[in-house]
């Protein structure tokens, strides 16, 4: 990729992708699993976002949902605007091309990802297959290119290798150079380093930002580790029980945060520069997802809850540009001791 | 190459295996009762023709010593001859093993065949009634006896529709392989039931591994993903079942051929036996286990080269 024609992709006029209402749910035996509910949230070209929470808060299912990855018995709708058009109703041959082409996933876990039976050069060539017209040497080429871009020294070589033959910081690059083969414009990653040890984790981290610029590509990054998203992403959004509570720019959301949930992810960050005292964590652990409690689904671990967040759900209001939070009391959160 | 030492190491196995083989047919052949003359004379038989044709054939010897023997012969590609046919075991299997082979590779393709895309459609279609009509006729295939499925074949086939012929093998390819598909058929359903049945299993695994879903997420055409991605994958284990299930189907054979009346190593199997015609058993058995252990070599290759991590 040339910075000329990363121009042109900052400059064709797409606004990125545009998330709306986006609900999955999941018929299950023990009732209606809402797996994410009414999600909104945009990103910009070349922004990256972090999605933030708990297992189980519907970050994964949000992901999967704008590629639509999601299996039966799950169910998907609203809409996922995408240079003007909505993937969540797009055509299969369509989405087919969208996939992989311009929208890129990764995943958490490498070893899983990758099919273990095929060379990496194979899983690289295949995606250049699908979406390109190139030759069979020209897509060796393109595939040796990648293996460089990523940082997988001997490419040449390793390209014939198997991806049990690669260490895990290494299949997480060789998987990062399969996704991006098409330089796509937005990058799903899934916990992409969750199952690395710290060292490779910031690699891994630094190597998606430099590919951000490179190929000024947008990325949405899915990960419980609030260090890797004050690292890493211009904005976040925290989701709890499948439903986004609070968005805004990293720094503000640090800063001040408005919603007694995020209050809390950051309270449970160990600090250095401090005295020795107890983590603090959030009493209680997430609701089922077939059995939201009525109100806010965050209030009975919240020590901010009256009446109100028992009886009805706050809406996830804008208090500032880009700035939004869903909860009664934001303002009384916000106000309160800084936790940071 | 590691899948060319792999092949190489394999074949080196091999060569116990088969001393081993060795050893056991001819212990176990001399271990059924009666001895061949016995079995050529008749019930009526006296004593002194009975020690005298044993004397001829070298069977009041120690065991230990008729071992070396044979053993010798066999290293010098000498099967000896048949005791009841007079003619050389060599010329003997080579007439009718073929057969056998070419019934045995018939079913085994007309299994994979029947058990490849109905697995597929049952996995696909997981828990409905393309599934179950699926798997339900599959179960009758594999319940019922061999003989018992080759002689309903027989009736309504061959008998009544007069589809194929009753028995019998023909001369020419073509004909070879029109008397041999109601045996190839008979012999595969159960096969191919126990392949699709392994197959849907293992598919419906594939299906939900991650490296489906980021086959998926490149934009892969459906095609590949099916074949390069979840075909493959699942035929690994599938494989194996095939190279263990081969031995079996060569002990189908023999009594399929007995139904449909082939001329094949099955029947002369079942023949020798009767005749305790020990040098025609030796060398019939030596022969199916060699074999079934070239299948198991077959069966090993063709899994390494599925799935590399075997052939490190």
């Amino acid at each position: 990729m040339t910075a000329s024609t990363a121009q042109t992709t900052m400059s064709d006029g797409t606004k990125g992708l545009v998330v709306r209402g986006l609900t999955t749910t999941f018929d299950t035996t023990r009732g209606l699993a809402i797996a994410a509910a009414d999600v909104d949230f945009d990103v910009a070209p070349g922004e990256v976002v972090g999605l933030v929470g708990e297992s189980g808060s519907g970050k994964s299912v949000t992901l999967r949902s704008i590629m639509r990855l999601i299996r039966e018995p799950g169910k998907v709708s609203g809409r996922v605007e995408w240079g003007g058009r909505d993937l969540v109703a797009m055509p299969a041959e369509e989405l087919r091309k969208v996939r992989g082409g311009e929208i890129a996933m990764i995943f958490q876990e490498p070893m899983t990802a990758l099919n273990p039976v095929l060379p990496i050069g194979v899983q690289i060539e295949e995606n250049l297959k699908a979406h390109t017209g190139l030759t069979g040497s020209q897509r060796r080429a393109r595939a040796l290119e990648l293996m460089n871009i990523v940082g997988i020294p001997a490419a040449e070589r390793r390209l014939d290798e198997y991806p049990h033959q690669f260490s895990g910081g290494m299949r997480q690059r060789a998987m990062i150079a399969i996704a991006l083969a098409c330089s796509p414009k937005l990058l799903l990653a899934d916990e992409p380093t969750t199952a690395l040890d710290v060292t490779i984790q910031d690699q891994i981290l630094k190597l998606l930002l430099d590919l951000r610029d490179r190929l000024a590509m947008s990325v949405v990054l899915v990960t419980h580790d609030l260090g890797v998203v004050a690292a890493t992403c211009d904005r976040m959004a925290v989701m709890y029980a499948g439903r986004i509570v609070e968005t805004g720019t990293v720094a503000e959301v640090f800063a001040r945060p408005h919603h007694p949930y995020t209050r809390g992810l950051l309270g449970s960050v160990p600090r250095s520069g401090h005295s020795r005292t107890m983590l603090q964590s959030i009493d209680g652990t997430p609701p089922s997802l077939t059995a939201l409690p009525q109100g806010c689904a965050f209030h009975p671990r919240c020590s901010f809850a009256t009446e109100i967040c028992r009886t009805d759900r706050p809406p996830l209001d804008l208090i500032g540009a880009g700035r939004r939070v869903a909860c009664h009391h934001h303002e009384e959160v916000a106000a309160a001791e800084p936790i940071l | 190459m590691p899948l060319f030492s792999f092949v190489i190491r394999r074949l080196l196995q091999m060569i116990p295996t088969v001393i081993f083989i060795l050893i056991v047919t001819f212990v176990l052949v001399r271990m059924l009762p009666g001895d061949p003359a016995s079995a050529m004379l008749g019930d009526r038989a006296r004593d002194a023709d009975v020690n005298r044709i044993n004397h001829e054939l070298g069977l009041d010897r120690p065991l230990i010593v008729q071992f070396f023997y044979f053993a010798e012969r066999i290293a010098t590609g000498d099967l000896g001859n048949s005791i009841g046919l007079k003619v050389s075991v060599l010329s003997l299997i080579m007439d009718r093993l073929p057969v056998t082979l070419m019934l045995t590779a018939l079913s085994a393709v007309i299994a994979l065949a029947l058990a490849v895309p109905l697995a597929f459609v049952a996995a696909f279609k997981r828990e409905k009634l393309a599934d179950s009509v699926i798997r339900g006729t599959f179960q009758v295939g594999l319940s019922m006896p061999v003989f018992y499925v080759g002689i309903i074949l027989l009736t309504v086939f061959a008998a009544q529709l007069k589809l194929f012929p009753v028995g019998g093998y023909g001369t020419t390819l073509p004909d070879k392989l029109y008397h041999l598909f109601l045996p190839a058929l008979t012999l595969a359903l159960s096969f191919s039931a126990v392949l699709m049945r392994n197959l849907r299993a293992s598919i419906i695994n594939v299906m939900n591994a991650e490296y489906v879903d980021f086959a998926t997420a490149k934009g892969l055409k459906s095609r590949v993903i099916l074949l390069r991605h979840i075909l493959r994958n699942a035929l690994i284990s599938t494989v194996t079942l095939f190279g263990l299930q081969i031995g079996t189907l060569f002990g189908g054979a023999v009594i399929t051929e007995t139904v449909f009346a082939v001329p094949g190593a099955g029947r002369l199997l079942i023949d020798s036996i009767y005749g305790r015609d020990y040098p025609v058993l030796q060398g019939l058995t030596i022969s199916l286990a060699i074999l079934v252990s070239l299948t198991f070599l077959l069966t090993d290759i063709i899994q390494a080269w599925l799935d590399p991590r075997i052939a490190r």
